[in-house]
């Protein structure tokens, strides 16, 4: 059952095909960072509302404490990704442009897990595919939430919340989404790599958590190796494993259901509203260590990448270590880097300081080189109409783009702006060099403040 | 809380963020996502028109001679002439090697026949980029197709140098002692059409791009492939053609068959370089459609019930002036749109 490439894959319409870029790291296997000499762990790392910080500075804290509670429903609560003393809390300003109050952590010399151990302690063991029914639905949500768990794909959104059952919207498919569209990122590929196991125990948990009927993990057909050992470790479990088209952004969440279920999300909607509810391959990998082992998310795997890093890596590293210490475990910088991005290249954030800490959200460091950025100037839009080609959204980018920059409010909400996700696929295909994600921004701002008058 | 500077996280210089052993720390910059574009520009993909163009252009040479390469050319220099003036003129930075002009130029020249005077390309030429185009403010502004804004102008300022029997020489030997398929068409029903083979291969006498079809598919075929048009215009084009001609012929207003309209006058080349000007066509997809059908069926009707033999020229413009509202009325429903729901309220 090792099928690898598959023509034909299912897909959703339009969209790019920006180059894979993948090279640079999908042959490093995951090496664990050797623990920072300081760690700073945001408050915020999360869709949602703040954390409270439950330390006060010179508190011991161990590996795996709680350290800033969770305000709210939507909200979910950091640890310590690391034994020693607390500090002073502090600002950081993360890629994001966020300014979020952190949690300085002195780790102490002698940890109680590092290096293989850790990895271990993660991915490795027994992981079951059978009697997971013994935890209550609300049980394994619970667990979600007590370990901090929130979507590792990027936009964090805490997992809890969508494993809880809502007996308005009941949710009759789960979606597993191990596309990683994102060019460049190879973290998510090495996990089903090397450890499928857990992935698979967790969206089994998920599946029972949710009440779906169905499981369906989808999974960019770029990477066979992946494609073989899911589906070794998901044979004669209900988990089927579908092989899409290799096509950004078949990760973004609308895209992906409707690539797998022919369904659409509403505008404005979420994916419940479809009988659906889509949860990271990685993120289902930390549900089953939390549920079955009740260990919170402390660390994640970071793809370090690019033709700017001198040994591009898979480093699984404490939340709260710097872009700084993962690029120096990565060789440090080369010469020709340009530019250091939070994520991927399609919708990371250049970062500006890299004291900055890494996040629940922080999926890659992607390096570029000023060979990936030459810039071209902008010309006059000539209506080629690639951007529309491109929009898996279906809108009219380069009309958005310039009612923008008219400042026509009018305009930015009868061309739909608001159903605008920012991928770039628009921007990236412009021949004009137009920077229509750029202005999409700023018409957004300009409707809501239309709107609020 | 409030918090004093000292508490901030210190933010490194960019040196900092290199480790001691790593060579001296590169110049980081920022920007906005994505961090990533395609290769092709306005510039390759007008350069992949030109190429588009290569075929007519070669088939051209090969059965009109210097006459071809005099007005091609005569009406490329002048375009590109007058484009570098007015670009000067308005302070901008010169925009002649985006090849935009030079595409005007050559639709322009091989949209003539090759007896038309040197003043004739010259003025239309000019006509094309200033009427055209920079009374709109230039490149990615007009309304109406540069060319075909210039031919039209020759066409009514020089009456006898552009009708139809400009393009006969009775002198000659060979086709161009014959009149074009749709003017002796238009003249006598059926009589002398040239077969299908013949309007195919362009061994017809017409204006100087338009009588080899096969030259203009491979050229369009190419811009296809490169997405330099969109395929749906042309498609649009020749099935609005079809359409048309097929009721025409059953009403029995025109004689022509079906295959004979498609195949004979520019209506081939202008479905491919004419009315996929980026510019001067709708956006939408669905609009893309609307427009390419409403030329196809204009063409055929202007051919059949006006006194002109062809209708391509006309046909662009007056869909080029329905692109605004057609624009308006097929804004896509973005993935996952439902209509507002009305009864809210109720």
């Amino acid at each position: 059952m090792s099928t690898t490439a598959t023509k034909n894959a299912a897909t959703f319409a339009r969209g790019i095909h920006p180059g894979e870029h993948k090279q640079w790291a999908s042959d490093a296997a995951i090496e664990v960072l050797p623990t920072p000499a300081a760690l700073h762990i945001a408050l915020l790392q999360h869709t949602g509302a703040p954390c409270v910080a439950t330390v006060k500075p010179r508190d011991p804290v161990a590996l795996g404490d709680v350290i800033g509670e969770a305000q709210g429903f939507i909200s979910a609560p950091v640890h310590a990704s690391a034994s020693g003393k607390a500090a002073k809390e502090a600002m950081a300003t993360l890629p994001n442009g966020r300014h979020v109050p952190v949690i300085p952590i002195k780790p102490d010399p002698e940890q109680p897990l590092s290096g293989r151990e850790l990895y271990e302690d993660h991915f490795g063991g027994v992981w079951p595919t059978t009697g997971l029914d013994q935890y209550e639905p609300k049980a394994i949500a619970d667990a979600a939430r007590a370990a901090g768990l929130v979507g590792l794909g990027g936009a964090a959104f805490p997992t809890h919340v969508k494993l809880l059952r809502n007996e308005k919207k009941p949710i009759d498919t789960l979606v597993i989404n191990g596309c990683e569209c994102e060019p460049f990122l190879t973290a998510d590929d090495r996990l089903m790599t090397e450890a499928p196991a857990p992935i698979v125990t967790g969206a089994l948990l998920a599946l029972h958590a949710t009440g779906a009927r169905r499981a369906v993990l989808g999974i960019e057909d770029n990477k066979p190796r992946a494609i073989a050992s899911l589906r070794a470790a998901a044979a004669g479990t209900p988990l089927q494993i579908q092989p899409l088209e290799t096509k950004y952004p078949q990760g973004s969440e609308k895209q992906l259901i409707d690539a797998l279920t022919g369904r659409k999300v509403p505008l404005g909607g979420l994916p419940l509203d479809v009988g659906v509810v889509v949860i990271n391959v990685t993120t289902a990998a930390a549900l089953a260590r939390a549920v079955l082992r009740g260990k919170p998310l402390t660390h994640r795997i970071v793809t370090v990448t690019g033709g700017g890093i001198a040994q591009p890596r898979n480093v699984l590293a404490p939340i709260g270590a710097s872009f700084t210490d993962l690029i120096a475990f990565c060789g440090g910088l080369l010469p020709e880097a340009a530019r250091v991005i939070a994520g991927g290249p399609m919708m990371g954030f250049a970062v500006g300081d890299l004291a900055a800490p890494v996040t629940k959200g922080t999926s890659g460091i992607t390096v570029m080189t000023r060979a990936d950025l030459a810039a071209a100037d902008e010309t006059s839009c000539v209506r080629c109409g690639r951007c529309v080609d491109a929009c898996p959204m279906n809108l009219l980018p380069t009309r958005l783009a310039l009612a923008a920059r008219a400042g026509r409010a009018d305009l930015l909400d009868r061309y739909h702006i608001m159903a605008c996700m920012e991928c770039g696929s628009c921007a990236w295909s412009c021949p004009a060099r137009l920077p229509l994600v750029q202005l999409v921004r700023v018409g957004k701002l300009q409707l809501r403040a239309a709107q609020s008058k | 809380m409030a918090r004093t500077p000292a508490e901030v996280l210190p933010t490194a210089p960019q040196q900092a963020g290199s480790p001691p052993q790593a060579p001296a720390a590169p110049a980081l910059e920022v920007g906005p996502s994505p961090h990533l574009g395609t290769s092709a520009t306005t510039a390759t993909i007008m350069r992949d028109v030109l190429i588009g163009l290569t075929p007519v252009m070669v088939m051209s040479v090969w059965f009109f001679g210097w006459a071809a390469i005099v007005q091609v050319g005569l009406c490329v220099l002048t375009c590109l002439g007058v484009e570098a003036a007015l670009t000067a003129a308005r302070g901008r930075s010169l925009t002649i090697m985006d090849g935009s002009a030079a595409i005007t130029g050559v639709i322009l020249g091989l949209s003539l026949p090759w007896s038309s005077p040197w003043y004739v390309a010259v003025i239309g030429a000019a006509v094309a980029i200033g009427l055209g185009k920079w009374v709109f403010g230039g490149l990615g502004f007009n309304i109406f197709n540069p060319a075909m804004v210039g031919r039209a102008f020759v066409m009514l300022s020089f009456a006898a140098a552009l009708g139809a029997s400009a393009f006969v020489d009775p002198d000659a030997l060979g086709v161009l002692s014959q009149a074009t398929p749709l003017a002796a068409a238009k003249e006598a029903a059926g009589a002398g059409l040239p077969s299908l083979t013949a309007l195919l291969a362009g061994a017809h006498n017409g204006s100087l791009g338009e009588t080899s079809i096969l030259a203009a598919l491979l050229g369009g075929a190419w811009l296809i492939w490169r997405r330099a048009a969109v395929w749906q215009i042309p498609a649009a084009v020749l099935a609005g053609a079809a359409a048309m001609a097929l009721a025409c012929r059953l009403a029995g207003f025109t004689s022509l068959t079906v295959p004979e309209q498609l195949f004979s006058g520019a209506l081939v080349f202008g479905a491919f370089f004419i009315a996929t000007d980026p510019v001067t066509s709708p956006i939408t997809p669905r609009g893309r459609w609307i427009f390419g059908v409403g030329i196809g069926v204009f063409v055929v009707m202007i051919r059949v019930f006006s006194s002109y033999p062809g209708g391509v020229m006309f046909a662009v413009l007056i869909m080029n002036a329905a692109v605004p509202v057609i624009n308006r009325w097929t804004i896509p429903q973005p993935l996952g749109w439902r209509p507002k729901p009305q009864e809210a309220k109720a």
